[in-house]
């Protein structure tokens, strides 16, 4: 495996955890922290690999070596930080990947739109993670494409829902949204084609975006 | 800085909504203020929405933050698409870059150091 340059902003728990399984996988790391404490102990935990600062900051950026970095994550508290350092790593020097944690569920999609590579909500991972325990959530997140907005989903039909006895040619689908398959007890699940009819008790897999996952849900469910 | 422009507007006629997570910061608005005072987070999609971000023709980020106002300036130009998009950021070097990405940013670090230099210099 090829030994990449990693640069982690924030020194917190994730920071700290993360450097970890990186340096162990033998990839170099560079953690930028602005707590000089901080910093004293992961330097002595895992050895020189932290450097003072401000993670945001170009000149701080560029002493880290960015220019010759894989990716950058950004793992701090603050949304609005880990945002910025994302944006300058990738705009300035030219980072091939950026990462950022949100912490606020909401900033997931903004930020994907504000081009950050990849994006990881804790609190969308357990909700994702919720939904497939619990089978009677109607709409299921399956797989997140990502660097895009796409997405996939499962959904069941049930008997109260709009689209029985409608076809998918009846249905107001958004543009961006493909119906991949229809899983039916019984049978094989199949490629619809736009006049295959929805049943009670389908599931449904479809491509769709995070933007039109909401009126999907509405024409199919409610 | 906020409450300062947000007086001006707002005797300009225009209609002014100030959104600041303290109030405290709110005892700048004149009497006669007509608009809007709002406590909230000026990141958060859904707070900007409760402002009425989707109907303004103009926003501007003037927090003590220069990365607040980075996102929320970004949130209002490119979610929202609110036509005119201003926001305050005071290094310098991180202006530069926002500008280059299209984001119309002032930094009072800059204009300030200029205006103390022209007027130095001349004497």
């Amino acid at each position: 495996m090829k030994s990449l340059y990693i640069v982690i902003v924030g020194g917190g728990n994730i920071g700290y955890y993360l450097s970890k399984a990186l340096l162990n996988q033998g990839h170099e790391v560079l953690i930028i922290e602005r707590d000089v404490r901080k910093c004293e102990k992961l330097e002595d935990e895992l050895g020189s690999c932290c450097m003072r600062g401000d993670g945001c900051e170009t000149v701080v950026l560029n002493e880290a070596g960015l220019s010759r970095a894989d990716a950058l994550i950004a793992t701090t508290s603050q949304d609005e930080d880990n945002l910025v350092s994302c944006q300058v790593a990738k705009h300035r020097f030219k980072v091939p990947r950026t990462i950022a944690l949100v912490n606020n569920p909401n900033n997931d999609a903004i930020f994907r739109k504000l081009g950050i590579d990849a994006t990881i909500s804790v609190t969308n991972t357990i909700l994702e993670h919720v939904e497939q325990e619990i089978p009677a959530h109607p709409l299921i997140h399956l797989l997140t494409m990502s660097g895009h907005m796409e997405e996939v989903v499962e959904l069941l039909i049930t008997k109260e829902s709009p689209a029985v006895g409608k076809s998918i040619g009846q249905l107001k689908l958004p543009q961006d949204t493909t119906i991949a398959l229809i899983m039916r007890e019984g049978e094989r699940p199949k490629i619809p084609s736009p006049d295959a009819v929805f049943k009670e008790n389908d599931r449904i897999i479809a491509l769709t975006t995070l933007d039109s996952e909401k009126i999907l849900e509405k024409v199919l469910l409610s | 800085m906020g409450g300062k422009l947000a007086a001006m507007f707002d005797a300009a006629g225009h209609k002014v909504t100030v959104l600041d997570l303290d109030a405290y910061s709110f005892r700048r608005l004149p009497p006669t203020f007509s608009g809007t005072a709002l406590i909230g987070n000026g990141t958060d999609e859904e707070m900007l929405r409760k402002a009425g971000i989707e109907d303004a023709s103009a926003f501007i980020a003037l927090t003590q933050g220069d990365n607040r106002n980075v996102m929320a300036a970004q949130i209002a130009k490119h979610i929202f698409k609110v036509p005119r998009v201003i926001c305050r950021i005071y290094d310098p070097l991180r202006k530069d870059i926002y500008e280059q990405l299209g984001l119309e940013s002032i930094s009072p670090t800059e204009v300030f150091a200029d205006l103390l230099f022209n007027r130095l210099e001349k004497i």
